[in-house]
């Protein structure tokens, strides 16, 4: 087959390799010790970044893409895909991720934001995006420009799942309320949450986004995990609570299993226990304006 | 004819397959009488007269088959058996994966992720043998390739990079995807070779 036959990087192989996670936990790591430790645990893929949210949170200063020799390790030690964050509207740290062969880049308000503006314009790259959204408009707005995948944003580093819950009624809420409008009012609605008219009547035809979605931001155990596939994901990022809990390997495992078997409470129960300490939460209501992650990108 | 056809899902694609096994079926005029659904417990299997093996995280699927106990369930299973990408992984007899505990319902070896990563995933138009209709427009997705294909073994396609269709008895494998693409020619060639 001659090269020109084929083609590369098409909307239908972004949100093809999208759906291939579904029903898969990915999990934050730092390093590729931590890669190995979420691939036996059954990780569908590995999130790279310089440093989990909670770290993050303590730290403070300007959070960035990961060093790339840290993602070329982590590349080089699991077969399962490697994703990596990018700051808000920072194509250049997205272009260095595409080179070194991410398998996905996540355009994320985890890290500081690089452009208050505008996102990343992900239709100009060979390789998939994730973005994240609160809502249904900002789900729509970053598909339009071109993420193959969404996650609700939850708080990353908290521990504290509230705010994934609420981010994710809101989304599978707005789409079960648009079964009930014609197509005049959803074009109303879609100026209203400034969102493209035909993705809002896309989600009413297909009761549902039209590209995965993910959970994300606050997810600590493995009855979170489980909380969230019953709402409506399609499948869950860890970052923080695998390993900022007091046993990463058991952790990992449970949360596989939980999402696995999400509707059945006697498999959630035998994995959850034992499990040693979840990492530690933080009450979102004790947070200052300039701590909330949400906020960033809209 | 009634057709039962399970789909495992542990992990993966599984809506796509159910509906483009939907969408088969009612081509080949029995959908009303037909039906798909979820296969993630050995009781699941009873009374299916085919079983899809999706695309997704083979590490992954494996894991999950032997915790869920559908490792022999499956390898013992009497119908046909239709794997896609992750799939033919599963399906073969030899991975170049020890972690991979394969079924060996197909004689082949297979090699994981044979084109590189996302960014070398690719669409294209390939011929497949024996095949009406002209070719196949074939989504490959981090996609495997079989390196050596048993005398058993009938080879539909094959690319510079390896073996990417393969049937041997009533089980057909796959590395693309022909459940995103919305062409059901290999799904209704799969459900006639099951008596459908």
């Amino acid at each position: 087959m001659k090269l020109e036959e084929l083609r590369f990087g098409t909307e239908l192989l972004k949100r093809g390799f999208a759906s291939m996670q579904k029903g898969g936990v990915i999990m934050d790591v730092v390093n590729a010790d931590q890669a190995k430790i979420a691939e036996e645990a059954g990780a569908v893929a590995v999130m790279s970044l310089e440093r989990v949210p909670s770290d993050i949170r303590k730290m403070g200063g300007v959070a960035r893409m990961a060093d790339p020799q840290k993602v070329i390790e982590i590349i080089d030690a699991v077969s399962i895909p490697v994703m990596g964050k990018v700051r808000i509207g920072h194509f250049v740290e997205a272009q260095v991720l595409e080179m070194l062969g991410v398998d996905m880049i996540d355009e994320s308000e985890v890290l500081t934001p690089a452009d208050e503006q505008y996102h990343i314009d992900k239709k100009r790259f060979k390789v998939p995006f994730v973005c994240g959204a609160r809502d249904l408009g900002e789900a729509l707005r970053r598909v339009n420009e071109g993420a193959a995948m969404i996650r609700t944003k939850g708080e990353a580093g908290t521990g504290n799942v509230v705010e994934a819950v609420r981010h994710m009624r809101n989304i599978m809420g707005e789409i079960r309320m648009l079964k009930g409008m014609d197509k005049q009012e959803m074009t109303d609605y879609a100026r209203d949450i400034e969102a493209p008219a035909e993705l809002v009547i896309e989600c009413s035809e297909r009761g549902r986004l039209p590209v995965v979605n993910f959970s994300a931001g606050g997810i600590a155990t493995p009855s979170d995990a489980a909380m969230m596939m019953q709402l409506g994901a399609d499948g869950v990022f860890v970052g923080s609570g695998i390993f900022k809990s007091t046993s990463p390997e058991l952790m990992a495992k449970a949360i596989v299993e939980a999402v696995n078997h999400f509707n059945e409470p006697e498999v959630i129960a035998r994995v959850s226990r034992g499990l040693g300490d979840a990492m530690p939460g933080l009450d979102i209501h004790t947070l200052r304006d300039d701590e909330v992650l949400q906020t960033r990108g809209r | 004819m009634d057709v039962k056809i399970g789909v495992l899902a542990l992990q993966g694609n599984v809506s796509e397959h159910i509906d483009a096994f939907l969408l088969a079926l009612d081509r080949l005029g029995c959908g009303g009488t037909s039906s798909v659904l979820t296969v993630r417990h050995p009781a699941d299997l009873e009374g299916c007269h085919a079983l899809a093996l999706p695309g997704g995280e083979s590490t992954t699927i494996s894991r999950l088959i032997d915790k869920n106990h559908l490792y022999e369930p499956i390898r013992n299973f009497s119908g046909g058996i239709f794997a896609t990408c992750a799939g033919m992984v599963l399906i073969a007899t030899h991975v170049d994966d020890a972690r991979i505990n394969t079924l060996g319902l197909i004689d082949m070896t297979v090699d994981r992720n044979a084109f590189g990563r996302q960014r070398e995933s690719f669409e294209a138009d390939i011929s497949l043998t024996g095949f009406d209709g002209g070719p196949f427009h074939a989504i490959f997705i981090r996609a495997p390739v079989a390196t050596h294909a048993g005398n058993g073994v009938n080879v539909l396609s094959r690319l510079d990079q390896g073996i990417v269709a393969v049937e041997q008895g009533k089980h057909m494998a796959l590395s693309f995807h022909p459940e995103l693409g919305g062409d059901t020619r290999l799904h209704e060639r799969f459900l006639k070779k099951i008596g459908v």
